[in-house]
């Protein structure tokens, strides 16, 4: 009674595991008892979501369009025509700003016609030469930050171009040219819409939730019903991924914006509109500018994903590269994704901390020095492509562009390393990899698979209980039970056994390293810049070196996703241990603690609220990358999002498989969150 | 000048009748139930919070009117109902008599544009305009050309001292800077009313004392219609032709610094005058009997305006009756230095009477 009194948390914990256990060893494994899983109620929805988008597409709403080409009208249906306008709109910008940096005649053609480009040899665009776009990215970094980041955007341009991989790369780029700025402008408007209105920020809150912890590939399957494939599906897709976190950091940055700024607008007789453009946008310019970075990156770890619904571009050849098993040329193809991003990254945020500049004493040339300086170049670039052109007669212009695999390559190098690995390391990895499998993946998986669906809603709802009340319970409990109706319930289960698996390794190693980084200044400076480069990398890279070692295995999805889990680990340990307060510290060190004690009694327990919502941006992270692992072959939910991607009436599954992830992600959430608020609070740290 | 400014019969320039704000949803409803009788503690517990309860008081042409109270007292809420920043739940406000919560938004735009100025605690800059730029600001807006706002901008920068940095940011200046800055830029539009809320509350004491040197010399130039908010009794008694002292979004008692020092109305206000010298606030008129026979009178003349403290020395060193004179030159009364010895120490100061 005493114990109860005092720890009744423990108690109910307690209790809740004796029920959950003499559940799991009671309810018989028999597909009619309702104990053991629950009938799928939903089996019919996917046919039902499959219908009505069918309808959308062909019967809903018929309109008559007039064909040029047959020269007669033709009845189609409202919606298809809307999407195909669309994607054409697309697909024209996608392919304008391509042809500048690269060449051709499409543009051209969409203004006159392919007849004209035949008949005048002259009409075409010619290609920019890689050495103007080397030079500008490199200005751009030079005017923003200063010399290291031109150095290094310099670097990467060049690697880029010397490998021959300046085509797919700047498809790459022009697929994320028009997409970014679509997302930013699409988010900037949401965000401000919601912040204007209370109605549309209800609205769009839980959908912004269940957005950001869907699966990419959720996202490929209803936009390529609706608008086909090639690279304006790919954008769209992209675009509807990106565009989230855009509207979340704009609609942050407008509520930090300080009341005395709005109250001063309002004083000085701003209009609303006036008081949203020259008051609140700009005041609030960091935050969106942050927004714009997080689409940017957004924007890149689509594009390998993307390229499953036709976007050209490196995706699509690591992806070619990755299937033929060709793992040097995936590597090379993987470090230009990784230096563009990182790239992109570097020069987003740089030009969101730049301060703004003032030129009134300036004169013209001062004022447009980069515009002029850039002109120059250009023209002097593209003189020395011409010159180019006659010291590398008949050969390849290298001051032009250096085409598709042409140009210097490691592939040889990196393929004979991994032909060395496998020979040397093939029994140890082999060992490794059988003990894994065998010895704990296996067991585990047999253990979540043997859990009756009762003890699941029990356990889990218990938890939501004891953390957050009735409220959390009913919460937690809604969101698995929509996956209970579904026919995936095994495996979801598989999902979450791997998840938790790679959570349980990542969240230890996280800590781990994390305090150990934090002891020493510059160490935990060090760590966060890792970690800072480490995340822009794309979610699919990290695919490649594990392939390399251990092959095409349960244990390679694994190792990845723990490595890219691990990641807000380390971050947010460091950061919690960090943010502990000096007069703590201070109070401590009078105290006399020694190393050990001071992380147990003072920085542990107050970094911990912080380090529980590390461990939940790692089981997103996770979550995102098991289903990215289904590619190379796992039985979880992912590997059906998969089949529903190749599937033609795929997108009520491709749908409901991806709010199945989602809710997974959104009941853990859910419970971390709520305890780590309360946890903040009743340590007086929110 | 209040008392001329009514003698005058000059107009109010803000009136206020039965001002009421609440906070909270059914504000409307439980004040319309009340009958103007406001119990914040009932309030309360159907969720609603009091911020002005019953305000009514006029300011006129010229005059500054401080608001006095502490942290949470409504005396902000009740700025920001006269300048309709807020909704007002119940009450009149008239603005030169005309209606300001009838107003339309477009109205209301175009009263802010041309009548108001408003200076803010924490300055409210826009940090990514320069300082002529957050100065030309409320013109710009207004739709004034860049070359006309500019020109009018650089005469404010001058008017508060900052030429030379007005091509600075917000976050290169001091805090005293940056106040100036708000102080020009509310000034830009010629308003006729200004209103401060808590202008000098964020700065050190040494440049509070500073600016508000700089606020009178402003005044006297420029002769307002001034609304000020503070928590610095101080500063209300230094600044203020008339003072009205609020709690709990009731207004304790509006008069002048002599009156509200020497005649508190309730005993809150009382505690707030007790620790105040009053030889430092309190004007040679406010003490002064009246005038004897000139036989009995010394040499020595003061002025019925001067702070007692500025003139207690010689008024003690002379043995007679002191003659009180008005700024014609007329006697208008007389004082003895026993009056200023009993003002100092004796009963008359609240200060030892405690002890």
């Amino acid at each position: 009674m005493k114990l109860l009194k005092n720890h009744p948390k423990y108690v109910h914990f307690i209790a809740l595991l004796t029920v959950f256990f003499l559940l799991c060893l009671t309810v018989t494994p028999n597909e009619t008892n309702i104990l053991w899983r629950l009938p799928p109620l939903f089996a019919g929805l996917p046919g039902s979501i499959n219908g009505f988008a069918e309808h959308l597409m062909y019967d809903w709403f018929p309109v008559e369009i007039y064909d040029p080409e047959l020269e007669e009208y033709e009845t189609s249906a409202l919606v298809r025509e809307l999407t195909r306008g669309f994607s054409r709109g697309v697909l024209f910008c996608i392919e304008f700003v391509r042809e500048i940096l690269l060449g051709g005649v499409k543009t051209i053609v969409v203004f006159t016609s392919w007849d004209f480009v035949g008949d005048n040899k002259w009409a075409v665009w010619p290609a920019l030469p890689w050495t103007v776009v080397s030079g500008g990215v490199m200005l751009l970094g030079y005017a923003l930050r200063g010399k290291a980041l031109a150095l290094l955007a310099g670097l990467a341009t060049a690697y880029i171009a010397i490998f021959g991989q300046w085509e797919p790369a700047m498809e790459t780029l022009s697929f994320v040219l028009i997409a970014a700025p679509v997302s930013c402008l699409l988010g900037l408007f949401l965000g401000a819409v919601a912040y204007k209105s209370k109605a549309a920020e209800t609205i769009l809150m839980p959908l912004l939730n269940v957005a950001q912890t869907m699966p990419h590939f959720s996202y490929l399957i209803p936009v390529m019903v609706f608008f086909g494939v090639g690279d304006h599906a790919g954008a769209i897709a992209t675009i509807i991924f990106a565009t989230p976190p855009m509207i979340r950091l704009t609609l942050l940055g407008l509520k930090r914006v300080s009341l005395e700024v709005i109250e001063a607008g309002a004083m000085n007789g701003c209009t609303n509109a006036q008081m949203m453009f020259k008051v609140l946008i700009p005041t609030a310019r960091r935050d969106i500018l942050i927004g714009t970075n997080q689409v940017i990156m957004q924007c890149l770890a689509m594009a390998v994903i993307a390229s499953f619904i036709g976007a050209k571009g490196l995706g699509f050849n690591l992806l070619l590269a990755l299937n033929q098993l060709r793992i040097g040329q995936a590597l090379e193809l993987g470090i230009c994704i990784v230096l563009i991003a990182v790239v992109l990254d570097k020069l987003s945020l740089a030009w969101a901390n730049k301060q703004t500049d003032y030129f009134a004493d300036y004169r013209f040339v001062q004022r447009h020095k980069y515009g002029i300086f850039f002109l120059v170049f250009l023209v002097a670039c593209v003189m020395l492509s011409v010159l180019g052109k006659f010291i590398f007669a008949g050969g390849i212009n290298y001051f032009h562009l250096i085409p598709h695999n042409q140009g210097i390559t490691t592939e040889l190098f990196w393929q004979s390393g991994v032909d060395w690995m496998v020979e040397n390391w093939y029994r140890g990895l082999q060992t490794f990899n059988n003990w894994l499998i065998i010895d704990v993946l296996m067991p585990m998986k047999t253990a979540y698979l043997g859990m009756p669906v009762s003890a699941t809603f029990v356990l889990v709802m218990g938890i939501g209980f004891i953390i957050g009340g009735l409220r959390s319970a009913l919460i937690v409990g809604g969101l698995l039970l929509f996956i209970a109706f579904t026919e995936w319930w095994d495996r979801a289960l598989i999902t979450a056994y791997m998840t938790s698996f790679a959570v349980l390794v990542s969240a230890l190693i996280g800590i781990v390293v994390g305090s150990l980084c934090a002891q020493n200044s510059f160490a935990s400076k060090l760590i966060l810049v890792v970690c800072d480069t480490l995340q822009t990398f794309p979610s699919f890279i990290y695919l490649i070196p594990v392939i390399m070692l251990f092959g095409v295995t349960d244990t390679s999805v694994l190792i990845a996703v723990i490595v890219y889990a691990t990641i807000p680990a380390v971050r947010y340990t460091v950061e919690g241990l960090s943010s502990v307060p000096a007069t703590l510290q201070d109070a401590g060190s009078m105290a006399g603690v020694n190393k050990l004690q001071r992380w147990v009694n003072i920085e542990m327990p107050l970094a911990f609220p912080h380090i529980m919502l590390g461990v939940n941006q790692t089981v997103v992270f996770a979550l995102f990358m098991v289903i990215i692992g289904a590619m190379i072959g796992t039985d979880d939910l992912g590997q059906y999002i998969l089949k529903a991607l190749s599937d033609k009436n795929g997108i009520g599954n491709g749908l409901m498989l991806g709010l199945c992830v989602a809710f997974l992600g959104l009941a853990v959430d859910h419970l971390i969150r709520t305890w780590a608020d309360q946890k903040k609070v009743a340590l007086g740290m929110a | 000048m209040t008392s001329q400014a009514i003698k005058n019969g000059a107009k109010p320039v803000i009136k206020c009748s039965s001002v009421y704000k609440v906070f909270g949803e059914n504000a409307k409803k439980l004040l319309a139930k009340s009958n103007g009788r406001v119990d914040a503690k009932i309030f309360k517990d159907a969720g609603c919070v009091v911020g002005v309860n019953n305000a009514s008081f006029e300011v006129y042409e010229g005059e500054i009117l401080v608001v006095m109270g502490l942290s949470g007292s409504g005396k902000s809420t009740l700025l920001r109902c006269i300048s309709r920043l807020t909704d007002t739940t119940a009450g009149d406000i008239f603005i030169d008599g005309q209606d300001l919560l009838a107003m339309t938004s477009k109205q209301l735009i175009e009263l802010r544009r041309s009548k108001m100025g408003m200076v803010f605690q924490n300055f409210g800059l826009l940090p990514h305009k320069t300082i002529l730029e957050n100065i030309a600001f409320p013109l710009q807006v207004k739709g004034k050309s860049t070359d006309d706002s500019v020109k009018r901008a650089l005469e404010m920068v001058k008017l508060v001292g900052l030429d030379g940095r007005e091509n600075y940011f917000p976050r290169q200046l001091s805090g005293g800077q940056q106040q100036r800055v708000g102080i020009a830029r509310s000034l830009a539009v010629e308003p006729d009313i200004w209103f401060l809320d808590e202008p000098f509350s964020a700065l050190d004491p040494l440049i509070r004392k500073e600016m508000q040197d700089e606020f009178l010399r402003l005044q006297g130039v420029l002769n307002k219609t001034i609304l000020f908010v503070t928590h610095d009794f101080n500063e209300a008694l230094r600044l203020a032709d008339r003072i009205a002292i609020m709690k709990d979004g009731v207004i304790e008692q509006l008069d002048t610094p002599a009156n509200i020092v020497l005649c508190p109305a309730t005993e809150y206000v009382r505690k707030f005058t007790e620790e105040v010298p009053r030889e430092k606030v309190l004007k040679i008129e406010s003490v002064m009997d009246p005038a004897v026979d000139a036989s009995l009178l010394g040499p020595l003349q003061v002025s019925n305006g001067a702070i007692i403290y500025t003139v207690a020395e010689a008024i003690l060193t002379e043995p007679k009756h002191v003659a009180v004179i008005n700024t014609r030159g007329e006697v208008v009364g007389s004082i003895h230095s026993a009056k200023i010895i009993s003002m100092l120490f004796g009963q008359g100061n609240a200060t030892h009477e405690k002890v």
